[in-house]
């Protein structure tokens, strides 16, 4: 049988349903795994997408044509069965699950297999290709739990406060600013959030997410509140005008790529917090084993790498070249580029 | 070991001197005497020669990962710090242990050296059991001799300043030669280092002073007041150095704080009074002039003297500062002072091996600038300014007056990328380290790029990132962690030096290339040729 998702120049395409997966050129059909700027693009004709997803998803894209499919869901369209498993990423994101003439394919945009307060865990879906992400494919990245980054990331905070310094959090506006929010919670003083994170909050608030309270700038009247403060802002923030009402602060990162030294240090932060949305190398190969899938085909990341290694433990495995991030071996280059486009990690 | 990785996260975390400061402090009055001297011992600089073979460490810890070699190396490529990807990939640990440094060092690692791969085996397994991926990353850097952290010795010496209360110029003294490696660090000399200054600080043994070392000028000279006020001296490109002679022996001392005296015998037999201390600068001397430091090369690093090399590259020390005279410190002298004690002192020896670092005579600033620009015909690399009240201080420290260091604009030439390879430690994964080339003739369609040197410093992030991306996008060819790219960049690429050389392809090689900046305005047509290179030449010694 031919291969039922192939990579075309628009995006991932699904031959027999004649659908895009997160395509990166305008086409007529797109199902979006989340709404990250490098998987959710303007300018298709049509969208379908997970519900919990469809708010985030119009408020970044705007009016589009929408349909929102609850998890697990069937729709059948031109013969393909489709339905949106949790990927545990961030808000509404999702696996896609495809059955075509008793085959079943899925593939899994981006994910991470430990849940979080903020958006529905994810779920390993029974397949016979999977289509996975790779970001962090190399045994080097193996996370710790996030509990203990929270607890880090509170005595960090705590200790800027007795020393009167205000903390700034820099990490993704959107996904890791809301999960960042729902671990830590305000315990130790008020949290101020950047314009880009309020937005999302507001977002997450109304689909039933619990967050903390928070500030934003203008709320805050005393200017000595700041050095108690936590502020969460974008990595986009760091050295605008914006931070410089918070005085002497001190200054931390949250992101998968802290793991690395030279990661932490080009980035120039007091403190790297190693906290990532993305699943790491255990994670990826938990995914892929419980999946049953004999065929993977690796998509953004380090590709290469894995695809080697998945051959070596005896899957069929081969690679897709797609525009999510980047692609190939550049992981902290990406992370530069990336930062600023609020996306990864 | 763990208290020492969390001294070495803070320290690697900030760049806040004073927070720097305070957590060496919080370390140093936490524990135990002996631990804190090995502490001082490596980061003060102190360097154990390896212990085990960085192929071994890489052989143990992709046994116990359970990865394949070429997993292995893809990680590496990916970190870019071999410590740092064994740290990762290793197992989680199993247990927690709590053992001092002192006891890691003379118990656990120092013990290791020359045993057998075997045992070597069994002991880094279980270390590595038993420490988190922080203290695993230490332990590795410790074992491998690739211990560094962004604090110099003159932060620690600060540090230890504050907290004993001892005048941070006595540790200093002391400090010297600690970190030469002849003689452990223990809880006792870590305590003689903090002791309180006792009346007469008698320099003890043939230890140097601590260098005082200059800055760049960066303003216009006029800017500096009187030319009066002033003593200027050739800048030389040598091997700083400094020559004790206490208790009817002598001592060479590099910079480094190695003790090179027996690499010298031409300055080491130079006879001196008793506690007598000469700072300067090793040369190669041939026909009265400096040789280049390609000469210089040829004698570091030799153990082995011929006398063939001693006549080919005879070498001198050019003094130019006295510290210590009749077993007296007179760092606190001006240098007006000092330098007429250096001059008796030069005179008296009457060696040819030691030689007086001529002043420069100009009766202003224009004059002076003018002979500045003949440094090259001289084999020198500029000038030095000294004030005349200037004290002799400790490493960058000015408060006492300054040393300035004027140096000629460097060589420049504009030349194409070639080859990229990643970088190491911040740079990892990135890359940023890169092969220049010239044209070897002049517009034809037969040239060809030839490559005549590597530079790697220069840009800064943002223009690294630039780079980066477009050397992903014009690979053409890989070998291993080299990238050969269609040649679309043009740098303006500055340097120190220039000589002929056979070894190298172009026929030239140059000292301290470095990017000053990238040419976006030049297409690769305009890069330089070979024979702009080898004019250069011509004009140094």
């Amino acid at each position: 049988m031919a291969d039922l998702v192939v990579s075309a120049k628009e995006g991932l395409l699904c031959v027999p349903g004649d659908f895009y997966i997160d395509p990166w050129l305008p086409v007529e059909r797109a199902v979006i795994t989340h709404a990250h700027a490098d998987h959710a693009r303007a300018g298709h004709a049509h969208y379908l997408t997970a519900a919990p997803g469809a708010a985030v998803l119009k408020s970044r894209l705007g009016e589009i044509s929408l349909e929102a499919l609850p998890y697990g869901k069937k729709i059948v369209h031109n013969g393909v069965t489709i339905s949106l498993h949790p990927a545990g990423h961030v808000l509404g994101s999702a696996q896609v699950r495809l059955e075509w003439h008793g085959e079943v394919w899925v593939v899994s945009g981006d994910y991470k297999l430990d849940p979080d307060g903020t958006c529905a865990p994810f779920e390993p879906v029974v397949c016979d290709a999977f289509i996975t992400e790779s970001t962090f494919g190399l045994p080097i990245y193996r996370w710790e739990a996030q509990q203990k980054i929270f607890d880090d990331i509170r005595h960090w905070w705590r200790r800027n406060a007795e020393e009167g310094r205000a903390s700034v959090l820099f990490c993704y506006a959107f996904g890791k600013a809301q999960r960042l929010l729902n671990g830590i919670d305000s315990v130790v003083g008020p949290i101020i959030c950047h314009g880009a994170v309020s937005e999302l909050n507001r977002i997450y608030r109304e689909s039933g997410v619990w967050l903390p309270p928070t500030l934003s700038v203008s709320d805050v009247s005393n200017k000595g509140d700041f050095s108690k403060a936590l502020i969460i802002a974008p990595p986009a923030a760091a050295g605008s005008p914006w931070l410089r009402r918070f005085a002497d602060y001190s200054d931390g990162f949250a992101s998968g790529w802290m793991l690395l030294r030279g990661a932490r240090r080009r980035r120039a932060v007091d403190r790297g917090f190693v906290l990532s949305d993305h699943a790491d190398w255990p994670g990826l190969m938990r995914a892929i084993k419980a999946t049953g899938a004999t065929r993977v085909i690796v998509t953004h990341g380090h590709v290469d790498i894995m695809v080697r290694w998945l051959r070596e433990i005896g899957l069929d495995a081969s690679g897709f070249s797609t525009e999510y991030g980047t692609d190939e071996d550049d992981n902290v280059a990406m992370n530069e580029a990336v930062a600023f486009k609020e996306s990864h990690a | 070991m763990r208290k020492f990785a969390c001294l070495y996260n803070e320290l690697d975390a900030t760049t806040a001197t004073t927070r720097k400061l305070d957590a060496l402090e919080k370390y140093f009055s936490a524990n135990e005497p002996g631990n804190a001297a090995w502490a001082v011992y490596f980061l003060a600089g102190g360097k154990p020669r390896q212990i085990v073979s960085t192929k071994l460490l890489r052989q143990f810890s992709t046994e116990m990962s359970g990865l394949p070699e070429w997993l292995f190396d893809e990680c590496y490529l990916a970190v870019g710090d071999l410590a740092e990807t064994i740290a990762h990939i290793l197992p989680p640990p199993e247990y927690e242990t709590d053992i001092g440094l002192a006891v890691w060092m003379e118990e656990r690692i120092l013990p290791l050296r020359g045993d057998k791969p075997e045992k070597i085996r069994a002991a880094l397994f279980d270390y590595w059991r038993g420490l988190d991926s922080q203290s695993r990353f230490l332990l590795i850097k410790l074992i491998s001799g690739g211990f560094r952290v962004g604090v110099s010795k003159l932060l620690v010496i600060r540090a230890l300043g504050e907290l004993s209360g001892t005048d941070h110029k006595v540790i200093a003294q002391r400090m010297m030669g600690w970190t030469d490696g002849a003689v452990l660090p223990s809880a006792e000399s870590y305590q003689k280092l903090i002791a309180p200054a006792s009346e007469h600080n008698a320099v003890e043994g043939g230890q140097p002073y601590p260098f005082f070392l200059s800055h760049p000028l960066q303003t216009d000279p006029h800017t500096l007041g009187d030319i009066r006020s002033w003593h200027a001296e050739w800048k030389y490109d040598g091997i700083r150095a400094q020559l004790v002679q206490r208790g009817g022996r002598r001592y060479l001392w590099s910079r480094g704080e190695d003790l090179i005296t027996d690499r010298f015998p031409e300055i080491s037999g130079i006879s001196l009074p008793d506690g007598t201390v000469i700072d300067g600068e090793i040369l190669v001397w041939k026909n009265g002039a400096p040789g280049s430091f390609a000469d210089l090369q040829r004698r570091i690093g030799r153990k082995m003297l011929s006398s063939g090399i001693l006549d080919e590259f005879p070498a001198v020390l050019i003094a130019f500062d006295l510290l210590e005279l009749g077993g007296r410190d007179i760092r606190g002298f001006v240098q007006l002072e000092r330098r007429a004690s250096l001059e008796e002192i030069v005179q008296g020896t009457g060696n040819s091996a030691l030689m007086l670092s001529p002043l420069i005579d100009a009766p202003d600033w224009q004059m002076l600038e003018v002979l500045r620009s003949s440094s090259r015909a001289r084999g020198v690399e500029g000038l030095m300014l000294k004030s005349i009240n200037a004290q002799y201080g400790v490493g960058r420290t000015k408060e006492g007056g300054v040393w300035w260091k004027w140096k000629l604009d460097p060589y420049t030439v504009d030349a194409v990328l070639v080859y990229a390879q990643r970088g190491h430690g911040r740079r990892a994964s990135l890359y940023t380290d890169y092969t220049f080339a010239v044209w070897s003739d002049a517009p034809s369609r037969e040239r060809k790029l030839v490559p005549f040197a590597k530079a790697y410093s220069g840009l800064t992030d943002r223009e690294i990132a630039q780079v980066d991306a477009i050397i992903r996008k014009t690979t053409i060819e890989k070998f291993g962690p080299v990238r050969g790219v269609t040649p679309t960049m043009v740098f303006e690429i500055g340097f120190e030096g220039i000589a002929r050389s056979s070894r190298h392809k172009s026929g030239v090689a140059v000292r301290f290339p470095r990017m000053l900046r990238m040419r976006n305005d030049k297409k690769i047509d305009e890069a330089d040729t070979l024979d702009t290179l080898k004019a250069m030449t011509r004009n140094h010694g």
